[in-house]
């Protein structure tokens, strides 16, 4: 059982700092971690692996620094890293990310299955893991927090859904996006951890030649959506205190609420809101 | 594109040897030869004295969409029950349509759902695109990304939301990549720029710390997900549609997939982060007990229930459930601190909420500042009295 799986180095955003007096993020002395869904990834590509055997390699893109995260990966069980780094990938929408993804991906050779987290925090977008397996051509099953069977032709998952959850049998080669219920990551081994810093680690770094991709089909050039502007949320606060017996301020409260944006996320109200 | 080398004016300096990222131009008979490694990055063109490196690139330039028309939803199914969330994107829809002159169109997929096209001209739709198939009957990513595929290649829209639920998350990448069109995820806000007249879609990013604005100005349609709850519906009772019924060939092998089974079950307690709604309490709460009350009242918004480092150093609440700076960051849509003074180290994983309600004894609690609506008192009278209220208004 081959396994790829995909991993991303993101800022740590429950760590964000905003500037008090712009609102802007403050990005000096972020720490960059592993992407959390990616490590319940590979967790479950170990897992895999330690039950039925095969390899397990991690592919990811990012600046010369992420090789840090593929010598973690390595570090908890990974067989081998693949690093895309290029001048040329920066600035990649998904569709530019997930093309440059798929062609290492066939550059990397046999696979069972590829697995990658459900979203990056950075981003959030959930879109990588299933492009890359249209690019590919094979299925998926995304939201996925159990593995229930393991054929050598099909992968039985379980993948969470609003209310509830699905039984989904998989025809392999497929990809397989994960939350983080699934697993527990395992933590890097330090002796493994020291080899993969050593200079004949198992891992490689590509640059664009090296998967067979032109610079203008990768990064900001290959990209078809662009950011036009970005700005800290800002919300008008209204800053009224209800004022009156308790019954009068939780009347007002509860009308404002459903006068207000918000009544659509609150459950209470959706009952009134007829199909 | 091609990047080549006129022969006699190359002087075989090396310049460009040294200055290709990639390798890949070798010097043979003193002379630059470009090789099959050549990603036409164009870093070359530049160092060349001799002007002997040419490429034929021209500047990216803006298509012309003219011919793409209309402002489509995709309308999500699940046994025979329409996601609330494509009611919503119907009725921005139609803001949209009107703003550019272009019709509303909905694509309506699945097995025996006819009865679901109503329901969907009522909300704003001018043509419902329905597919019905017996493959279609469960949501199958493959099956159903065929369906939008064909539909879309064939009628050429100029936007197409899908709901940003777990459905239309797994659905939209793989129709982007397909038809070859960008695609926003989770936008919070659309509009269409007055000069260009594109689609503007903004969209929460690093955890919510920064907003984006992102353009799709070279591929339709113009193509994102929008978060359930976000946009309003809006009926239009006498609308009058059409409903084009689209038949399509569907071959089982080429699926893939299997659903065995599909369950439903009662949600155990969701991440705080990805609650709308978040009941939270700090010291005031008072104990353990007092967090019962903040969880039927949760409970019945349909959200989570959160607290302040004070109450889980208590042992009110699991450490996960802690906003704030050591805690997470949150930003639902609706955020109830009830009995929390409002520290900074608090303020900074919650201020970001979209509507804030503070309950606190005491009128001069930082809270207070940072809240939309407040109420000064005891929460455990407040609280259960916004139950009640609550409760009866439902009814």
């Amino acid at each position: 059982m081959d396994s790829i799986v995909l991993i991303k180095q993101v800022p740590d955003t429950t760590e964000v700092k905003l500037d008090p007096k712009t609102g802007n993020l403050i990005r000096e002395g972020l720490k960059s971690i592993m992407n959390p869904d990616d490590a319940h990834a590979l967790e479950a590509a170990l897992v895999l692996k330690d039950r039925f055997g095969g390899k397990v390699t991690v592919v990811s893109m990012g600046p010369m620094q992420a090789i840090d995260v593929i010598s973690e990966a390595i570090g908890m069980g990974a067989d081998a890293g693949v690093l895309l780094t290029d001048r040329a990938f920066s600035g990649a929408d998904t569709w530019a990310t997930s093309f440059t993804l798929s062609m290492a991906i066939k550059k990397v050779g046999h696979f069972d299955l590829i697995f990658s987290g459900r979203q990056a925090i950075d981003g959030d977008t959930a879109q990588i893991g299933p492009q890359v397996a249209d690019w590919l051509g094979i299925p998926q099953a995304t939201y996925v927090f159990d593995i229930e069977a393991v054929h050598p032709k099909h992968i039985t998952v379980k993948r969470r859904l609003e209310d509830g959850y699905e039984r989904l049998q998989c025809r392999i080669p497929a990809l397989i996006t994960v939350i983080g219920e699934m697993n527990n990551p395992r933590f890097p081994r330090v002796e493994r951890l020291l080899g993969a810093c050593r200079e004949k680690a198992p891992i490689q770094v590509w640059n664009a030649a090296d998967i067979g991709v032109k610079a203008q089909q990768v990064g900001l050039e290959g990209s078809l959506t662009h950011v036009i502007r970005t700005f800290a949320p800002k919300f008008k606060r209204e800053g009224k205190i209800l004022e009156g017996s308790k019954e009068t301020v939780v009347r007002e409260l509860i009308q404002k609420l459903k006068d207000s944006e918000g009544a659509t996320a609150c459950k209470a109200f959706a009952s009134t809101c007829e199909l | 594109m091609v990047v080549w080398v006129e022969k006699d004016l190359c002087d075989g300096c090396r310049r460009c040897l040294k200055a290709c990222p990639y390798g890949a131009i070798e010097i043979k008979d003193g002379k630059a030869h470009i090789l099959d490694r050549c990603t036409l990055c164009g870093a070359c063109l530049e160092v060349c004295r001799a002007k002997a490196l040419r490429s034929d690139a021209k500047p990216k330039t803006i298509p012309d969409f003219s011919d793409h028309q209309g402002v489509w939803v995709f309308a999500e199914q699940r046994n025979g029950r329409l996601n609330r969330v494509s009611l919503e994107l119907l009725g921005k829809a139609q803001e949209l349509g009107q703003e550019m002159g272009q019709e509303v169109c909905a694509i309506l997929a699945g097995n025996r759902i006819s009865n679901l096209a109503q329901t969907l001209i009522r909300y704003g739709t001018d043509k419902v695109y329905l597919v019905q198939h017996k493959a279609l009957t469960q949501y199958r990513t493959t099956a159903y990304a065929d369906v939008v595929e064909e539909l879309v290649k064939a009628y050429k829209p100029n936007i197409l939301l899908l709901g940003a639920s777990h459905l239309g998350r797994d659905l939209a990448p793989r129709i982007s990549r397909r038809v070859g069109c960008g695609l926003t995820a989770d936008c919070t806000e659309l509009a269409i720029d007055s000069k260009e007249k594109i689609l503007l879609q903004t969209r929460p990013a690093f955890g919510g710390n920064v907003m984006a604005t992102i353009a799709n100005r070279y591929s339709r349609p113009q193509m994102a997900t929008v978060r359930p709850g976000v946009m309003a519906a809006l009926s239009t009772p006498d609308k009058k549609g059409v409903i084009v019924r689209h038949a399509m060939r569907i071959t089982e092998t080429r699926i893939g997939v299997k659903v065995l089974e599909t369950i439903r079950e009662r949600k155990k307690g969701t991440d705080i982060t990805e609650a709308k709604v978040i009941v939270a309490g700090g010291r005031g709460v008072g104990d353990a007990k007092g967090f019962k009350a903040l969880r039927d009242l949760a409970d019945l918004m349909g959200g989570e229930v959160a607290g302040t480092r004070v109450a889980v150093e208590e042992g009110w609440i699991p450490q996960e459930n802690q906003v704030g700076q050591t805690g997470k960051s949150v930003r639902p849509e609706i955020y109830v601190a009830c009995g929390v003074s409002g520290a900074i180290q608090h303020r900074a994983g919650m201020m970001n909420s979209r509507y804030i309600i503070a309950i606190n004894k005491d009128p001069r609690a930082p809270i207070f500042q940072v809240a939309d609506w407040g109420i000064v008192g005891d929460l455990h009278e407040i609280v259960p009295e916004m139950i009640r209220q609550l409760k009866s208004a439902n009814r």
